[in-house]
């Protein structure tokens, strides 16, 4: 599945990184530990996750994730829009809760496992 | 009290040595801490470069402990700030990408680079919050938590509470927050609140801090300033 296409699913509202919603997602990582996602996020995952702060944006690019999805329709940083504008980071906000969204995004095919 | 300087990969490559001790005298601070994440090299630079403007410069680290919590820890002897470094990095993996962090920038007390740190200073230690502190008191130091009332990388933040049992010395609250919820906040926790700048520019050096009463600038006063010993006292804005 594409970001785009997520996009639209989920109804999930874009803060940046419009122009690089033509990529593919390969699997999907839910986590609150910027450390833990360094440790074991994966190329091409979508990352849900509650963090506002700009350095969600450096471990995205850091694993080069496809996209981070925010929940509980908390709002990005500032500092963490322009970041990820500079590093071409997608991030998305849901409105849903964390279990929701990624029980949603595993119905649609979207896996955890390796 | 709080402070970071070049070595913290997300401060301003202007807080250098000199640089800070200018800006603090200009705010008419008359005791400083330096605080980088998870490393304190460059502490003895900016405590020389204090000295020669008799300004205390105190020394001290912002650890990043297992749940990404902020810890400060405060040392008045150099071989404690050596033991809780060696603890720390041992506890700390990865190395750093100045370009998606930034710059990590060792100088020395006249401003001058003389290099940088390779490791990855923003990440987490494998620390839990309890050895931390633990570690802190054993070493004769401080142990405050960081802006408790910030969302990212705070204890609150974080966990949601304080931890039974957690033996902090003082809790930080940012220069963000209101006096409302500071008040709040001083009704909610048994322990003694401070304020400190959390400056990584030098624009934002002083723009909250805390008086202590107290005899000389140190850490041992300090703690009795924090306990309400012998006279000692904090009073915060």
């Amino acid at each position: 599945m594409k970001l785009s296409e997520l996009v639209i699913k989920f109804d999930l509202k874009v803060k940046c990184g419009a122009h690089e919603l033509d990529r593919e997602i390969k699997g999907g990582y839910v986590s609150d530990l910027l450390s833990d996602v360094i440790a074991n996020g994966r190329a091409g995952e979508v990352w849900v996750t509650l963090q506002i702060h700009h350095n969600i944006v450096g471990v995205a690019s850091l694993k080069s994730l496809a996209a981070i999805v925010i929940i509980n329709g908390r709002e990005p940083e500032e500092e963490t829009i322009k970041k990820a504008e500079d590093e071409g980071i997608p991030i998305m906000v849901s409105k849903l809760p964390a279990f929701e969204l990624v029980g949603r995004l595993y119905q649609a095919g979207i896996s955890g496992t390796r | 009290m709080h402070l970071h300087t070049c070595l913290s990969p997300c401060a301003d490559s202007t807080m250098s040595p000199r640089a800070i001790v200018k800006g603090a005298k200009k705010q008419n601070l008359q005791m400083i801490g330096i605080c980088d994440h998870n490393s304190v090299e460059n502490v003895e630079a900016v405590r020389m470069a204090g000295k020669r403007e008799r300004l205390a410069v105190m020394g001290g680290i912002e650890i990043t402990s297992q749940e990404e919590v902020h810890i400060l820890g405060f040392f008045s002897k150099k071989t404690a700030l050596r033991d809780i470094q060696d603890m720390v990095y041992k506890n700390l993996s990865g190395e750093n990408d100045e370009n998606l962090f930034g710059e990590q920038i060792l100088t020395d007390e006249h401003d001058r680079v003389i290099g940088s740190n390779r490791r990855l200073l923003i990440g987490a230690t494998g620390l839990p919050l309890e050895k931390i502190v633990d570690a802190i008191h054993r070493l004769g130091g401080l142990a405050i938590a960081s802006h408790i009332d910030r969302q990212s990388f705070s204890i609150i933040g974080q966990l949601g509470f304080i931890p039974k049992g957690l033996t902090l010395d003082a809790l930080e609250i940012s220069p963000l927050a209101s006096q409302k919820r500071r008040y709040s906040s001083s009704q909610r926790h048994s322990f003694p609140l401070v304020t400190f700048s959390d400056a990584h520019c030098l624009e934002d050096i002083g723009r909250s801090f805390s008086s202590f009463l107290i005899e000389e600038a140190n850490i041992e006063e300090t703690k009795k300033a924090l306990t309400g010993k012998e006279g000692r006292k904090v009073i915060i804005r």
